[in-house]
């Protein structure tokens, strides 16, 4: 019985932790604008640690402390000896995408979905995308899911949309859109932003939404080939109506990282 | 009994010339000839730019040989990164599921062939009357070893031994916004400076009141951008005659030199003249934004550089007209030119079979037949490594088009090509040793943390680069790293297990000898 009921519990761990299918059901609630509430977390920093809005206020380059919770992680890897993840976090406020965090492999496996950090690094811009770099973290109490904030309004509108950069978002109705392959012809996706590449690459979707084309993204690193929205994409049609969750990455203008997607 | 003698000392030879360690050709055996009766499977590790164009040419490459060889069938595996297919090589040596072909750089094969009997010393292939180089039953056109570009075939040498081929070269060169340099009032010289590069990158950080630049009147500009900064290093170095490490794989880039060079570099990052890629992003992002006037990258990412380039990340609003002059790096002595070659080779992994070493090997030499070193190197600002494929008349003709279109004869690609080719002379590469791919990392890695200490407000002076010194040391184990290349390495088991039965062999003789001449004195 104990070993069933540890399996299952694992299971259910490895699942919430992929962070690659529906997002797991959280103590939250919507409060308008987007912005979501949480039960079990009010969202009180401990002394030192910034606010969203002093982190977005400072400079880049400046030392930056924060209080956040884990989302998603992209895999964990070793560099020249010191391990390193990439992790997804939001706090009630906002986003906070910490790059290369040196961590031991241990630790990473210690961070589940929710899991709340405190993390000191240097706030950093790499193409238009704000994030924490050569931070150091630790593991405190608390727990923090964030609801997805459904953005299909504000898709086409960058200043608005940027606000939200980090985030975990959703947007709705989407029509998938021809891409072209490596050899010209119209395909629904493509393995590299070319189609220069094979399965487990990234992969690259076009999609439409009152007029206008988007190109999404799921990143292998977060969501590899076995994830379910990997294959989902995969099995995308051109014409196919869809919604889609994900974390709302920039590079040289917004480039959603996509963790689901329901085919209507 | 001097017959035993002479037997014991021949012996004792054999035995001191494997003591030193070498694994030579002795764990593969050519074999008489090429079994082909048998199916073969050969996997293929290539990188390529994340460019369809290359993976095109891969796998025309790949068809066209399996159409020759319908008993050798050939699996690509495609990596965008050096560094994880170098990753996976020594992940995968220590489970002996190596590929049998592999893309990669020397430093890496310095590396690999730590583990034993690795990657295949190709010196015997090479040679080899039936299939070697040029060789009589290749069934196809192959290439001679003296139509190899004689310094980059020496560049695959280690210890005495090809343990690679070439298969492209490429190098570093400046794209310059001319525009923007003749705005600021300068001229373009043929040959840049440092001095001049850092002056006019100072002069474009001029900023209006409303704290725009007044270059370009936009909230952006870094006037000099670098993409490798392991290479800026390096160069640098170079040029200036100072110590990076010897052939024998002594340290020595921890001198005043270094000191130097990152002393003036936080300079110009303290007045934001200078940023890096891992900092800041692409350099071809910036240029081609009108954010930038030099930007140092790889002429094989020169498709993505300047107006028209047909390569983009950033959305065409976004783009900016300007002109596009492209130079070889800067010099410190311009009348003694130095820029680093590059590019990646191809190595064969040695496999129980020897018949499937010789099918990878078949398939590697024809990496370098005309076609694929043609179709690939005009992909990108890459060279053909055989003197042959650039005197086809389809390769000149392919570098008298500049400009044709701005496709595949896009004039900036091949004018970065075309300062590759006119000054292969002024090339050089770094030795190679077991730990010189780790000595590379740290180069990059101390201007990038310099940079880095400088934009964080830090104060970096000689106690902050003392410091930068004993932590790159320590991070890339730089101190412990073998003072002798890696074939030096201890001897595999088996030999070991060899050499003690032969020890064991001959003290039974002696023991049999010393007996049965007691014996006969005793009688």
């Amino acid at each position: 019985m104990n070993k069933i009921l540890s399996t299952v519990l694992s299971a259910a761990v490895i699942a919430s932790m992929a962070g690659c299918s529906t997002p797991a059901a959280s103590k939250t609630s919507s409060t308008g604008e987007g912005k979501t509430s949480v039960v079990a977390e009010d969202g009180t920093k401990s002394e030192g640690v910034m606010t969203y809005a002093e982190y977005v206020d400072a400079a880049v380059d400046s030392e930056v402390t924060v209080e956040t919770y884990v989302q998603a992680k992209q895999g964990w890897w070793e560099d020249k000896g010191v391990g390193k993840a990439t992790l997804y976090t939001q706090d009630q406020e906002g986003a906070y995408f910490l790059y290369d965090v040196e961590m031991s492999e241990e630790d990473y496996n210690k961070l589940t979905e929710g899991t709340k950090i405190k993390a000191v690094g240097y706030k950093s811009e790499w193409s238009s995308e704000v994030e924490i770099t050569d931070a150091t973290f630790e593991i405190e109490e608390g727990n923090y899911i964030a609801e997805p904030v459904d953005l299909t309004d504000m898709l086409a509108n960058e200043d608005e949309l940027i606000k939200h950069q980090n985030e975990k978002f959703s947007v709705k109705g989407l029509t998938v859109s021809a891409s072209k392959d490596a050899d010209g012809k119209d395909v629904a996706y493509l393995y590299n932003y070319d189609g220069s590449g094979t399965q487990g690459d990234d992969l690259y979707f076009n999609v439409d939404l009152d007029g206008n084309t988007y190109t999404f993204t799921v990143e292998s690193y977060l969501c590899g080939k076995d994830t379910d929205v990997y294959k989902a994409v995969e099995n995308l049609k051109v014409g196919d109506t869809i919604d889609c969750d994900g974390y709302l990455y920039w590079y040289n203008g917004v480039n959603p990282h996509i963790t689901n997607i329901t085919v209507k | 009994m001097k017959k035993y003698f002479k037997l014991l000392l021949a012996s004792v030879l054999l035995l001191c010339s494997g003591c030193h360690g070498k694994r030579t050709t002795s764990s593969f055996a050519m074999p008489a000839s090429f079994d082909t009766s048998k199916n073969y499977e050969v996997t293929f590790w290539a990188k390529n730019d994340t460019n369809k164009n290359q993976t095109a040419v891969y796998q025309k490459a790949i068809n066209d040989f399996e159409a020759l060889y319908p008993n050798i069938k050939v699996n690509i595996r495609l990596y965008t990164d050096y560094g994880k297919i170098y990753n996976d090589v020594i992940t995968n040596i220590s489970t002996n599921t190596t590929p049998d072909v592999c893309i990669t750089y020397p430093d890496h094969i310095a590396t690999y062939l730590s583990g034993s009997d690795t990657v295949v010393p190709l010196d015997t292939l090479m040679d080899d009357e039936k299939y070697g180089l040029g060789g009589s039953d290749v069934k196809y056109d192959s290439i001679k070893k003296d139509e190899i570009i004689p310094e980059y075939l020496e560049e695959c040498m280690l210890n005495g031994q090809y343990y690679a081929l070439p298969f492209m070269r490429s190098s570093e060169v400046v794209y310059i916004n001319a525009d923007y340099v003749h705005q600021l009032g300068y001229e373009i010289p043929d040959v840049l400076t440092w001095d001049y590069i850092f002056e006019v990158s100072e002069a474009a950080t001029k900023k209006n009141v409303d704290g725009t630049y007044a270059l370009n009147g936009q909230n952006v500009m870094i006037p000099f951008i670098y993409k490798s900064t392991d290479n800026m290093m390096i160069q640098m170095l170079k040029q200036k005659g100072a110590g990076y490490a010897d052939e024998n794989g002594n340290i020595e880039i921890f001198n005043d030199d270094t000191k130097e060079i990152l002393g003036e570099i936080a300079g110009h990052v303290e007045t934001g003249a200078f940023s890096t890629f891992k900092i800041s992003s692409y350099p071809a992002n910036f240029l081609n934004a009108g954010q930038c006037v030099f930007a140092i990258d790889s002429t094989a990412g020169s498709t993505w550089m300047g107006t028209d380039a047909p390569l983009s990340d950033i959305a065409e609003e976004n783009k900016v007209d300007f002109k596009t002059e492209v130079r070889i790096v800067p010099q410190y002595d311009v009348n003694d030119p130095k820029m680093i070659s590059q590019g990646p080779s191809i190595c064969v992994f040695n496999k129980d079979d020897p018949n499937q070493v010789v099918a990878s090997w078949l398939f590697a030499q024809y990496l370098l037949s005309d076609d694929v070193q043609i179709g690939y190197s005009e992909t990108e600002g890459y060279v053909p490594v055989t003197s042959k494929a650039r005197n086809t008349e389809s390769y000149q003709s392919y570098l008298s088009s500049e400009g044709k279109d701005h496709d595949e004869h896009y004039s900036v690609k091949i004018e970065a090509t075309k300062l590759l080719l006119d000054n292969v002379a002024h090339t050089f590469t770094t030795p190679v040793f077991n730990g010189s791919a780790s000595l590379r990392d740290a180069a990059g890695q101390m201007i990038e943390d310099v940079a880095k200490g400088i934009r964080r407000h830090k104060k970096v002076d000689d106690a902050f680069i003392e410091d930068e010194f004993e932590k790159v040391k320590s991070l890339y184990r730089l101190d412990s790293i073998s003072k002798t290349t890696s074939v030096d390495t201890p001897l595999p088991m088996e030999s070991k297990l060899l050499l003690g039965s032969l020890v064991f062999a001959w003290i039974c003789i002696i023991v049999v000898i010393f007996l049965r001449k007691r014996n006969k004195r005793e009688i």
